[in-house]
């Protein structure tokens, strides 16, 4: 669902700091006025709802002016259960996504450019393939033992995210010059283990900063498969506790879209600051 | 090609005698080598895409066509394109139409403003605020509408306040065109993400040209842009489609499952209130939308060949 979005954006980042500069525009004045109205109509659609959620979370039942929803968060019943859980997801699914895509990435960079059409298709299945598909499916095949433990999601979490983790990587990857450093690097004696620490982790900082971003908002948003695995994250708990007291409901909601606006934000002007320095390069070149 | 030629240069089966860095192997178990490192460098990736994806996918083709005793039968596809769970299909492919026509053409329209609007600050700030948007879909979006536009919302007592009561005139957040609204939240920025390339293709000697030749802004439009642009943007629209009927969370959160779309049928199947016998018909459905699903692919594959004539 949404997750064709971050697979996109990373890309058309990328694409649109790449691409020539738009021509200067000679445009009629009469433009101005539907300009004008698209843009008030698409800030009232897109703004009046985050304000009404940021006004509800922060209002108590009187409708005064109020913390008391974000404040009673932690206490709520099974809030710190389902943070906990959730946070001990997020980072079993982030190790696990970069001990396994990071050195697969960089191997199929490396030697195997012929297979990265395939890992290309691969990991674009995920977001073709519905969440609520492949959870029903994990629970019709694995083992009973899997499926009794909570880490069984992040291990479908892996896949989830694969996507942007391989995007991010595969992008961060294309930008540097990955053969003359590692070339480079071996023949002064590195070994493949010093190559990997010293030299392309580092230059790989901002694709793996984005890949960890973009599986840890996958993993704290996600609900489909949670719910029908039936462990409590924190987006079910939301769900769960809807009926108790809508401001808190909303104030945990609107504590996870800021969080996640922010994190992604972040990511995205990384994401862009990544491929100017790549823009850089090539016109040195 | 003859053998001999790869042996000759290949140096080590060439030069027997000759000193090499690498450690001195039989021929054939070299080349065992030069294949397996690779292959033992991928399996990790292979094997856990086909455990986790693979496999879970085969099993709702297979269990779509097995009853719950395992004997093959059409009686579950039969069941999931009947009655009620004929309607669910109805329903969801109504709604990711309506989700993806509206939103696809309202995010051309977003994009094209901000495209030829002279601000750069307002084309990063949006192009930002596409990016994380897009993303957004699910529970947290679900209960900031409810926050707008619910039954206590403020909007919803703004409008009271004007005299207008939305809920009396049945436009209420979890029906179908509530779930179809909320949905636009995320849909548009996706579409401005997916145009906004295609926009950039558009050339302004194009347009130099056609006023050249005396047309109006109506007819560059008619004859050269939207043509232009027509498969970029029903690509666009197709995936918003698959975005849309993939979608679960949002619906499931809004509406407390009692809307008929194909997921949230899965998603009740799955979680336990099945009628006997019909254990596998969560699966069936499910094979149904992966039909839908590959059918929307190809068409998006196709309109993605045609798009790429033009632009770049």
């Amino acid at each position: 669902m949404a997750t064709i979005g971050a697979a996109m954006s990373a890309e058309f980042m990328m694409e649109e700091a790449l691409a020539p500069q738009a021509p200067v525009n000679r445009r009629r004045p009469r433009f101005r006025t539907w300009r004008l109205i698209v843009m008030l109509l698409a800030g009232a659609y897109f703004l009046l709802p985050i304000y009404a959620g940021l006004k509800f979370a922060l209002e108590n039942d009187a409708g005064h002016f109020s913390f008391f929803a974000v404040k009673a968060l932690p206490t709520e019943p099974g809030f710190g259960a389902a943070f906990w859980l959730s946070m001990r997801l997020s980072l079993v699914t982030v190790v696990l996504s970069m001990v396994l895509m990071v050195p697969t990435t960089i191997y199929v960079h490396l030697r195997l450019p012929k297979v990265r059409r395939v890992v290309e298709f691969i990991t674009i299945l995920p977001i073709v393939i519905p969440p609520i598909i492949l959870i029903t499916g994990v629970l019709g095949s694995y083992p009973l033992w899997l499926k009794a433990s909570p880490y069984l999601l992040s291990l479908v979490y892996v896949i989830l995210a694969m996507p942007f983790v391989y995007r991010s990587l595969d992008a961060g990857l294309s930008s540097i010059d990955l053969k003359t450093l590692v070339e480079a690097s071996r023949s002064l004696g590195g070994s493949w283990f010093a190559t990997m620490r010293r030299v392309i982790l580092p230059n790989l900082r901002p694709a793996l900063l984005s890949a960890m971003v973009l599986s840890l908002a996958l993993v704290l948003g996600e609900f489909t498969m949670a719910s029908l695995d039936l462990w409590e994250t924190i987006p079910v708990w939301i769900v769960n506790f809807q009926q108790q007291d809508g401001h808190v409901t909303v104030a945990a909601s609107m504590l996870g879209l800021i969080g996640s606006w922010v994190l992604l934000t972040l990511i995205v002007s990384l994401d862009r600051s990544q491929s100017r320095r790549s823009l850089r390069k090539t016109g040195g070149l | 090609m003859p053998n001999y030629v790869t042996d000759v240069t290949d140096p080590g089966t060439s030069l027997p005698g000759s000193v090499t860095s690498a450690p001195r192997h039989s021929p054939t178990l070299r080349k065992l080598r030069r294949a397996g490192v690779p292959a033992l460098a991928m399996t990790p990736f292979f094997l856990y895409t086909i455990l986790g994806l693979g496999i879970p996918t085969i099993t709702v083709v297979d269990l779509a066509f097995r009853t719950s005793s395992g004997k093959f039968t059409l009686a579950n596809l039969h069941a999931a394109t009947t009655g009620v769970y004929r309607l669910g299909f109805e329903n969801s492919i109504k709604m990711a139409v309506l989700t993806s026509v509206i939103p696809g053409i309202l995010g051309v329209i977003l994009a094209y403003a901000i495209q030829t609007g002279r601000s750069g600050v307002m084309r990063r700030l949006v192009a930002t605020a596409s990016g994380v948007l897009a993303n957004f879909g699910g529970v947290n979006l679900t209960f900031m509408f409810i926050a707008a536009y619910g039954s206590q919302g403020i909007i919803t007592l703004w409008l009271h306040a004007i005299g207008i009561n939305p809920y009396s005139h049945g436009l209420r957040l979890p029906t179908f065109w509530g779930v179809s609204f909320v949905y636009m939240y995320f849909q548009i920025p996706l579409m401005v993400l997916v145009i906004t390339p295609a926009l950039s293709g558009l050339r302004p000697s194009w347009r130099e040209a056609a006023q050249n030749m005396g047309a109006s802004s109506w007819r560059y439009w008619r004859h050269v842009g939207i043509p232009v642009l027509l498969p970029s943007i029903l690509g666009g629209m197709l995936l918003l489609f698959g975005s849309s009927f993939a979608a679960y969370a949002t619906a499931e959160a809004l509406t407390g499952g009692i809307i008929a779309l194909a997921p949230i049928q899965i998603g009740d199947l799955v979680n336990g209130n099945v009628i006997s016998g019909q254990q596998n018909l969560g699966y069936a459905i499910g094979f149904g939308m992966l039909v839908v699903l590959a059918v929307t692919m190809i068409l998006y594959g196709l309109v993605r060949r045609r798009a790429s004539k033009w632009l770049r």
